[in-house]
């Protein structure tokens, strides 16, 4: 079973019926007793980092998920999730993340020039860093993931195993351990994205 | 690189796809749900679902249909039509949408761009623009094209985008249904000052028009249509194979 981590951000709907199509049975919760008890875990996100961490520190949720991350449970942070794995946040002001993955979330239009708009929003094509993650068993480099942000993942060092290219190298999916992030929305990406899912539920 | 997007606009009227809808082997060709999952298997790169119902029955029906073909199709959904609060936005959310068009909505009451990116986020607010030419310049046109609001096209851009509008959708009504290709002067003058990705519509009617578009204007991150989708007039695979060949970058 996987658990779907609902700590009122964003809208679960497509994520839940995208393990629904390739067969997993997946609960939206933010039960600490079910969380413990499923196979894995994702963490999903929308919205601003600062309320997302806020909500999740005030809950109690970020101690559960650092328990059950330490316990080598799979865990999958998507988009907002994602970042929320790093250790800070610059997006209006500076917030502490969950600090599973080395590194801080930065705002793009530090980097990129005027041409480039943001959000970035669309398609992207993935170039794999580094050995290939089990994450990307079933797809190949140069398959396209959709992307919808403003931040980016910056200075995650080894951890990074897959980026974009827009405007410079853009963090697209991260892991350490037992703990992965995609900046992109798998439940988004169509086929691609639902390989990724199957590939994470084989995890363990 | 980021690609160039092709988005099918499905109108929805009482659960039904209107606009005509004409395909070879697809049988139940006035389906949102059905055609939402050929399109997402042809290529589609996002879908839009615009509500054109008017009554209360229709709307829950429209919900019901969005639940639907969230649940089975995996690409982004934007949802259209009937947009006034953030209430609205909820209600689609919930169902599945990751983006929800404002228009009308948003000319009565311009907070509402405001309101819901600070709700929902800057990249879940796409505001759609009907303009024409009046006196020389651009105006916006209201519910449904049929009302001169009297107010500047580009003005009104600029200050969507600055409400927290993540995107824009501008439909030329001077080219719409004509299928004499995109308004590339009405857009040009759109991707002058916009800050956030520009989505053409309105005028598409065949393939060249695509090339056409994305060639004359790299700034315009993708192009939206309707009746030539469904009437198998052009074919979206076909049509981004050849996009390909004139050197666009699209998902393939």
């Amino acid at each position: 079973m996987t658990a779907i981590i609902d700590y009122g951000v964003g809208n679960l709907f497509s994520l839940k019926s995208s393990f629904a199509v390739i067969g997993e049975n997946a609960v939206v919760t933010n039960d600490p007793e079910t969380i413990d008890k499923a196979d894995r875990i994702i963490l999903p996100g929308v919205g601003a980092f600062g309320d997302a961490a806020k909500k999740l520190f005030d809950s109690g949720m970020a101690d559960v998920l650092l328990q059950q991350a330490a316990k080598g449970k799979p865990i999958l942070g998507i988009c907002l999730g994602m970042q929320l794995l790093f250790e800070k946040s610059y997006e209006y002001g500076e917030h502490k993340g969950l600090g599973l993955i080395k590194g801080s979330v930065k705002p793009m239009s530090d980097i990129l020039s005027k041409e480039y708009k943001i959000p970035q929003i669309g398609w992207n094509a993935l170039r794999f860093v580094g050995e290939r993650s089990p994450l990307f068993k079933y797809i190949n480099e140069g398959d396209f993931v959709y992307f919808v942000h403003s931040y980016y993942g910056a200075d995650c060092g080894e951890s990074l195993i897959a980026d974009v290219e827009y405007g410079f190298d853009v963090t697209a999916a991260v892991a350490d351990k037992n703990v992965f992030g995609t900046q992109f929305h798998p439940e988004k990406s169509g086929e691609v994205g639902l390989k990724i899912l199957k590939a994470f539920c084989e995890l363990n | 690189m980021i690609t160039k997007r092709i988005i099918p606009c499905l109108d929805v009227k009482d659960g039904r796809v209107v606009k005509g809808v004409n395909f070879l082997g697809l049988a139940d060709v006035s389906s949102p749900v059905k055609l939402a999952k050929f399109y997402s298997e042809c290529g589609a790169d996002e879908l839009v679902f615009y509500d054109i119902t008017a009554s209360a029955e229709g709307r829950a029906l429209f919900t019901d249909i969005l639940c639907e073909a969230a649940s089975s199709v995996f690409i982004p959904l934007t949802v259209g039509g009937g947009i006034n609060t953030t209430e609205d936005f909820d209600r689609v959310l919930k169902c599945g949408a990751d983006k929800v068009s404002v228009n009308s909505g948003a000319i009565r009451n311009p907070d509402l761009i405001h309101a819901a990116a600070q709700k929902y986020g800057d990249q879940c607010v796409v505001l759609s623009v009907d303009a024409k030419r009046v006196d020389g310049g651009y105006h916006v046109f209201a519910k449904g094209g049929r009302e001169d609001t009297g107010m500047d096209a580009i003005e009104w851009i600029k200050r969507g985008q600055n409400m927290g509008a993540g995107e824009i959708v501008l439909n030329s009504i001077d080219t719409d249904g004509v299928k004499q290709g995109f308004d590339l002067e009405m857009l040009g003058a759109v991707c002058e000052i916009a800050t956030v990705p520009v989505i053409a519509s309105g005028g598409a009617g065949n393939m060249e028009h695509f090339t056409d578009l994305f060639k004359a204007l790299p700034t315009v991150d993708a192009g939206l249509a309707a009746s030539i989708f469904h009437f198998g007039e052009v074919d979206i695979k076909a049509l981004k194979e050849k996009l390909r060949n004139d050197g666009i970058n699209v998902r393939l």
